[in-house]
This record gives C-alpha cells, sequence and structure tokens, in this order.
C-alpha cells in the first residue's frame, strides 16, 4: 500500500486530480440535495420579495455590517423562541441573496425585529445607541440620517435579483424607483400601486421622521421594521408532518 | 536542458507579457473608471489604473535597463525577502485593527465617531479579520511556499517574473478589498467579503499561483515530492474551488460594485459555511501544516517523525474537513440530515488533526532540549501544541448539545483566537525567524533575548485573550438561557452584554500584548536585516541542483 502511494508522491498531477476528487465528495453529498429535495424550504403564505425600499436597506445593512454582531436566525430552544418568537423558518430567507443569518450575537437576534419598536425608536438608537440603552455597545450610526439614499440603481438591483431567482414581476422591476419613492412618503399616491404589488401589509411611512429627504436611514428602519413579520404563522401548522424535519 | 532552462528564465519574454498586461489592464481600467456612474466602482477602478500603471512603469524602466533577466544559478529569493517583509507589515496592521476593535467593544463612549462610518465595528472587523487571515497568513503562505518548494525540489520558481506577479497581485487584492471595507464594498458573507471585482482579480492571481507553484514542482530534481508540498498543493487547489463556487455572484451591473450572490438562503447559508469553514481547514490548517512539515525538522534537526502518518494524515484530513461546514449551522433552519452529517465528520477530524499534532511534536523526539536553549522552536513547539488543543475544542463545540451552549457567543471567537493567534501566528512567527537570517545570509537573529520576550509577552497575551473569551462565552450562553423560579427569563439581553465588560478589557489587553510582540519581532528582524552578512560562502544545499551540477 505505501508503495502505490510513491505514484501520487512522484507525479504533481495525479496528485491535483487525487486532491480534487477527495475534497469534491464532501460538498456534493451535502450541498447538491439541498437544492433539490422539496423538503429543504417549508410551504408557507406571506412570504414575498423585497419592496425595493427595503432592498435599498437591506443592501445598508449588508454594507454597514450589521451580521458581524446581530443574527437573523432564532434557533428552535425554550429561551430563544420565548425572548425573539417562533423560531425562524428556511422559508423566511429564501429570498435573501446572500443570507443574513449571522454566526454571532454582540447584539441581539434581528429575525423577528420587525413591529417590536417604534420608528422613533429605532431612528433615536441608530444616531446614538446608548441614549435608550445606556450599556450598549453598538456604534453610532448618525451619519445615515444625514445621507441621501443613492437609488440610483435600484431598478439594476431589483432586475439583478430576479437572475439569481427571486420572482419580482417585469412590473415590479419597472416600477422599481417610484415604488421606493412611495414607500417613504406616507402621501404618496403611488402608495396604492405600491401595495398593490406587494400587499397591504408594506408599510407606507416616512421611517426616519425627515420629510426633507429620503435618507439612508429611511432604508434601514424599513427594512428592519418589516423583518420577521411577513410569514402567516395562523396557517403554518408547525407540527405537520411535512413540516417536522 | 541546461540551456533551455537558462533561455527560460534568461529572455525577458515574462517580462514583455508582464508588460503588456499591465498595459491593458491599465487601458481596461481607464475604461470602466471611466464610463462608470457608481463612485464605489469608481473608486476601485482608480486602484487598479494606479496599480497597472505603476506596473507597467516599473517594467519598462527595468526591461530598458536590462533588470529582469533571472539567475538560474540561484534560488529565486528576492521575491521571498518581500512576502516576509508584507507579511510583518499586514501583521501588525490586522492585530492593531483588533485591538482598536476590541477597544470599541470594551470603551464604546471613546473610541466611536458617529460621524465617520468607516471606523465602526462593522467595517472594521472585517478588516482585521482579512487583514490577518488573508493578509499575515496569505503573504506567510506564500513566502513560505515559494521558500520550501525550491528547496525541497532543488529548483528554480518557474515562470520568472510570474512570481512577483504572484505576490503583487496578492497584495493589490488586500488593499482592494481593505479600502473597500473601510467605504462599505462588501457582499456581506464572513470571510467572503470582497465584491465580485476584487474576487475576479484574486482569481487570476491564485491560477498563477497554482502553475507557479506546480512549474517549480515540474522542474524538480527530486524524485519525490516532498510532504509539506501535497499541503501547499491541498491548500492552493482547494482555496481555488472554495473561492470560486462560494463567489458565484449576478453584479448589479457591469460597471457597479455590488453584486448579489447566486445562492439565496439556506443554500447560501450551506455554501459559505461549506467556504467559511474549509477556509479554515485549507486556508489556516493545511498550509500552515505544510509550514510545520518544514520548519519543524530543519529547526530541530530530526527527520520527520512518521512518513506513514503523514499520508494517513493528509489524505484524512482534507477529506474529512471539506463536511464539516454545517456545525457552523447547528438548530438553525438547515435540514437536520445535515447537521448531524456535519457534526459527526467534524468530531471524526479530531483524529487526522491530531495525527498532525503528533508528527510535528514527536520530530523533537531527540531534541527535546532545544526548547530550552532555543526560543525559536519553542514558539514553533507551542504553536503545535495551541494546535492540538483547538482541534480538540472545535470538534467538542460542534456537538449539538454543546453548540446550543456556545453558539453565538464569545467561547466561538475565543476558539478562533487560540487557532488564529496559538496555532497560525506562532508557527509563522517561528517560521519567520527561521527564514529572515537564511534569506539575507545571516549567521544568527540579531538577540535571541527578543525572542524571549516576544514568546513569553504574546503567550501570556493569547492565554488572557482565550479564557478571558471562554468565560464570557460560557457565561451569556447561560444567562441567555437563564430562568427565574416563577419560570420567565431571568436576564434582558442588555444584561448580558454589561455582564462582559471586565473580559472584553482583559481580551483588549490580552490582544495588545500579542500587538506588542509582533512588535517587537518586527524590530529584531529589522536589526537582524541590517547586522553585516555573514562571510560563509553559500553551500551545496543553498543553492539549486542546477548549479550544483555545473
Amino acid at each position: 500500500m505505501w508503495k502505490h502511494h510513491a505514484k501520487f508522491e512522484r507525479h504533481s498531477l495525479l496528485l491535483v486530480i487525487g486532491i480534487l476528487v477527495v475534497v469534491a465528495i464532501g460538498g456534493l453529498v451535502e450541498i447538491t440535495p439541498l437544492f433539490y429535495l422539496e423538503s429543504t424550504i417549508e410551504k408557507v403564505d406571506g412570504m414575498r420579495p423585497y419592496t425595493p425600499l427595503e432592498l435599498a436597506g437591506r443592501d445598508i445593512y449588508i454594507r454597514e455590517g450589521c451580521y458581524l454582531c446581530h443574527s437573523q436566525m432564532i434557533r428552535p430552544l425554550r429561551d430563544e423562541v420565548e425572548r425573539y418568537g417562533h423560531y425562524s423558518l428556511a422559508a423566511e430567507s429564501m429570498y435573501d441573496h446572500p443570507f443574513q443569518w449571522g454566526s454571532k450575537r454582540t447584539g441581539p437576534d434581528l429575525a423577528r425585529v420587525g413591529g417590536k419598536y417604534s420608528d422613533g425608536w429605532h431612528r433615536d438608537h441608530l444616531i446614538d445607541p446608548r441614549s435608550v440603552v445606556p450599556e450598549s455597545v453598538m456604534p453610532p450610526y448618525a451619519f445615515l440620517a444625514k445621507k441621501d439614499l443613492d437609488y440610483s440603481d435600484i431598478q439594476a438591483k431589483v432586475a439583478a435579483m430576479t437572475k439569481v431567482g427571486v420572482p419580482y414581476t417585469q412590473a415590479e422591476i419597472d416600477h422599481a424607483k417610484v415604488d421606493l419613492e412611495a414607500q417613504a412618503d406616507p402621501f404618496d399616491a403611488g402608495g396604492t400601486a405600491l401595495k398593490k404589488r406587494y400587499g397591504d401589509k408594506v408599510a407606507q411611512r416616512d421611517f426616519d421622521g425627515n420629510p426633507d429627504k429620503i435618507s439612508e436611514m429611511d432604508a434601514l428602519i424599513a427594512y428592519l421594521q418589516m423583518l420577521g413579520t411577513l410569514v402567516d404563522f395562523k396557517t403554518y401548522k408547525a407540527d405537520a408532518p411535512e413540516n417536522l424535519r | 536542458m541546461q540551456q533551455s532552462l537558462v533561455k527560460e528564465d534568461g529572455a525577458p519574454l515574462d517580462a514583455v507579457i508582464l508588460l503588456v498586461f499591465s498595459c491593458l489592464g491599465a487601458f481596461g481600467a481607464l475604461l470602466a473608471t471611466a464610463y462608470s456612474a457608481d463612485p464605489l466602482f469608481r473608486f476601485h477602478g482608480y486602484v487598479f489604473l494606479f496599480a497597472f500603471t505603476l506596473a507597467a512603469g516599473v517594467m519598462t524602466v527595468g526591461m530598458s535597463s536590462g533588470k529582469f533577466r533571472g539567475d538560474p544559478k540561484s534560488y529565486q529569493d528576492s521575491v521571498i525577502r518581500a512576502g516576509v517583509i508584507a507579511t510583518m507589515f499586514w501583521g501588525v496592521v490586522g492585530m492593531l485593527v483588533g485591538v482598536v476593535i476590541a477597544c470599541q467593544l470594551s470603551w464604546p463612549r471613546i473610541f466611536y465617531f458617529p460621524d465617520y462610518g468607516f471606523l465602526n465595528f462593522g467595517r472594521l472587523r472585517p478588516l482585521h479579520t482579512s487583514g490577518v487571515i488573508f493578509a499575515f497568513g496569505g503573504n506567510a503562505l506564500i513566502a513560505t511556499s515559494f521558500y520550501v518548494v525550491q528547496r525541497t525540489c532543488r529548483a528554480r520558481l518557474a515562470g520568472g517574473l510570474a512570481s512577483w506577479f504572484v505576490f503583487w497581485g496578492y497584495n493589490l487584492f488586500i488593499v482592494l478589498a481593505a479600502t473597500g471595507y473601510l467605504l462599505g464594498v462588501t457582499q456581506g458573507q464572513e470571510y467572503a467579503e470582497p465584491e465580485w471585482v476584487t474576487d475576479l482579480w484574486l482569481t487570476i492571481v491564485w491560477v498563477v499561483y497554482l502553475l507557479v507553484f506546480l512549474g517549480t514542482l515540474w522542474r524538480r530534481k527530486e524524485p519525490h515530492i516532498y510532504v509539506a508540498n501535497w499541503f501547499y498543493l491541498a491548500f492552493i487547489v482547494t482555496i481555488a474551488l472554495l473561492h470560486i463556487v462560494n463567489n458565484l455572484a449576478m453584479p448589479v451591473g457591469w460597471l457597479n460594485h455590488r453584486s448579489y450572490s447566486a445562492f439565496g438562503g439556506v443554500q447560501n447559508a450551506l455554501t459559505q459555511w461549506w467556504y467559511g469553514h474549509n477556509a479554515v481547514g485549507f486556508f489556516l490548517t493545511a498550509g500552515f501544516l505544510a509550514i510545520m512539515y518544514y520548519f519543524v525538522p530543519k529547526r530541530a534537526e530530526r527527520p520527520i517523525y512518521s512518513y506513514r502518518l503523514s499520508i494517513v494524515h493528509f489524505w484524512a484530513l482534507i477529506f474529512i474537513y471539506i463536511w464539516a461546514g454545517p456545525h457552523h449551522l447547528h438548530y438553525t433552519a438547515l435540514p437536520m440530515w445535515t447537521q448531524t452529517l456535519g457534526a459527526t465528520f467534524s468530531i471524526m477530524l479530531w483524529m487526522p488533526s491530531w495525527g498532525g499534532m503528533i508528527n510535528g511534536l514527536m520530530t523533537l523526539s531527540g531534541a527535546w532540549d532545544k526548547l530550552r536553549t532555543d526560543p525559536v522552536m519553542r514558539m514553533l513547539v507551542v504553536s503545535i501544541a495551541f494546535y492540538g488543543m483547538s482541534t480538540f475544542e472545535g470538534p467538542m463545540m460542534s456537538i449539538r448539545e454543546v453548540n446550543a451552549l456556545s453558539h453565538y457567543t464569545d467561547w466561538t471567537i475565543g476558539h478562533v483566537h487560540s487557532g488564529a493567534l496559538g496555532w497560525v501566528g506562532f508557527i509563522t512567527f517561528g517560521a519567520v525567524y527561521c527564514m529572515v537570517p537564511w534569506l539575507w545570509k545571516k549567521d544568527r537573529l540579531w538577540s535571541d533575548r527578543l525572542v524571549e520576550w516576544h514568546f513569553w509577552i504574546a503567550t501570556t497575551g493569547i492565554l488572557l485573550y482565550i479564557t478571558a473569551m471562554w468565560v464570557s462565552g460560557i457565561m451569556e450562553g447561560l444567562m441567555w438561557r437563564e430562568y427565574t423560579p416563577q419560570g420567565f427569563l431571568a436576564n434582558s439581553f442588555v444584561e448580558t452584554v454589561s455582564a462582559k465588560h471586565v473580559e472584553n478589557i482583559v481580551r483588549a489587553i490580552g490582544g495588545l500584548m500579542y500587538l506588542s510582540g509582533a512588535l517587537i519581532m518586527s524590530y529584531n528582524l529589522w536589526r537582524t536585516i541590517r547586522m553585516p552578512s555573514s562571510s560563509t560562502q553559500d553551500s551545496a544545499a543553498a543553492l539549486p541542483a542546477l548549479a550544483v551540477a555545473s
């Protein structure tokens, strides 16, 4: 047996091929079934793609590295379910490119933070976290309120999302810009069309409380306020056989 | 054969190719920058433009003055010398950023600046992780691999200037990534933060790196490929595979910095941790095991303990590591069967990991006295001990019930740092301490006493760091799940944050000590390089086979 190993030690390409074969097996067996096993993602009511404003807010969430301290994945453990709400389902992040489950809780989980605090609380907290939570170690994000949201490429962003499999309709792509503007202004007439496209539960508010402009703060709070609010848990039967995994 | 080698190395063909590539690159960067409406994309366009223009200028001047004619009678060591300097530079930078973010978590009222978003924890943390893993670790791996592959093959690096392209190209990747993080260019996946343009650039550099390495193996005068080179090869090949698959993404536009991952949700989670865990497995383990397999026997002047053990643990390690990713996703929405499979293989991984540890430690059989006399040897041995410790802790933390407590807490951070500071850092320091006198032709290091200081300050720093994180991690994990006798959750989240204040400070002190050690080392190396060169002639062993033959 040891003599046969000399072949690998004498032929570099054989060694490369050997390495490739050996390291390919694990990934193929573990990862590929997730793409075709139907039980991987639960069937739920209420999931929809992000509105353009929420998508822009999500990009800010990613840009600022929020995922490095906040998870978005509630585990089915008693204390987590009581602290944060129903445990997270795979379906809830199926439109997330990339996923934001996180790996560390320097701050609390955010999977269901939507609707738990007021817009005003979020604004104050983001501007100066220690003004509302004195022991907090979170960085301040005052600059988000001052900065105009750059949404010149929002239509391209929505279109790119469809390319990776998020089911936006053509109308949603075409109206990305007006939908974004409508959502940040409670008096915008485009709100009706926005809700027709994304559902009645979509929040149409001036999230940062500053009517003069659409700031990055608007987008980020719009995103935070919808987190975990989509799935209808009245119709989701956690104990049904197809949902037990 | 000899003639063709001389011609290959001497002809400036490689320089011409590099010059043309630089000019085309500069032109492409100019066009992309000019047509893009995205300020962040334009910024990186300028960085590329500057780098390519500079490269083209250097190539032109160098070629016209007749440089770049490599001497086939010697090893290509200048690129390794540059790599050693880059390793120490990025090491200090990465560790400094680590100390800063540790201070931010300890004293948020002092170390945060509301109007300067680029100094927030969320942007500095990727700078720290990429800085130490990819910049410090990556430069160390490239430099040592170039050193080891030449010596163990008794051949000069293949590809002429290609090795310089790998060095500068890789460091350009680091500059792109690091500036990107500060400006907010990230795709939001841990340890794979660089966006698509930077990813593509790294892919090009990495392929050239693989070719240089393989090309040198093809020139070897030794019939067998030495074990360290198996590990380097596994590291290079697998990192290429991981990097390409995990970074598959759809750019928002061809002139837009942002892209969206091809995978979403649960599939994205598993590809990411397949990547993430094997960045540990192949970058931080296989690559640094290769360093161990060359520098430990060299320094101990003893052969590797067991050839058969190295074969078994090599194949077992690379086979099993790939499966271990799902242990990062216990109790998540990832299907249970995947979690169980991942945990099973993670526990099995304990054995090949300790195979490597035993092979490294037992190499000292008959040379244990060197621990007393040689602080560099001590550093190498302690690094292997930390490797053994963290590869025991890892499988334990991947047991579901343990993970329920440890996941999301500081315990994970402590685990990573016992591996990164103890294993990766110390084996790198040990190898660099060995290489600098060899590369700069000195008899010895400037000061062994400073190596002692470095060793003890850094070791104490690591111990402070990891014990602080064990305490705070287990404490916060227990506090999160603590109930009152009435059946209510006992602690609000923020109470678990404030409870960690002292541990956070201890961690910052530990990190500062480790950084101080690296600064002492940099000073010692600088003084070593400035010492007069040794008068002894190059021995035959210090030259490639070609020169010995002629």
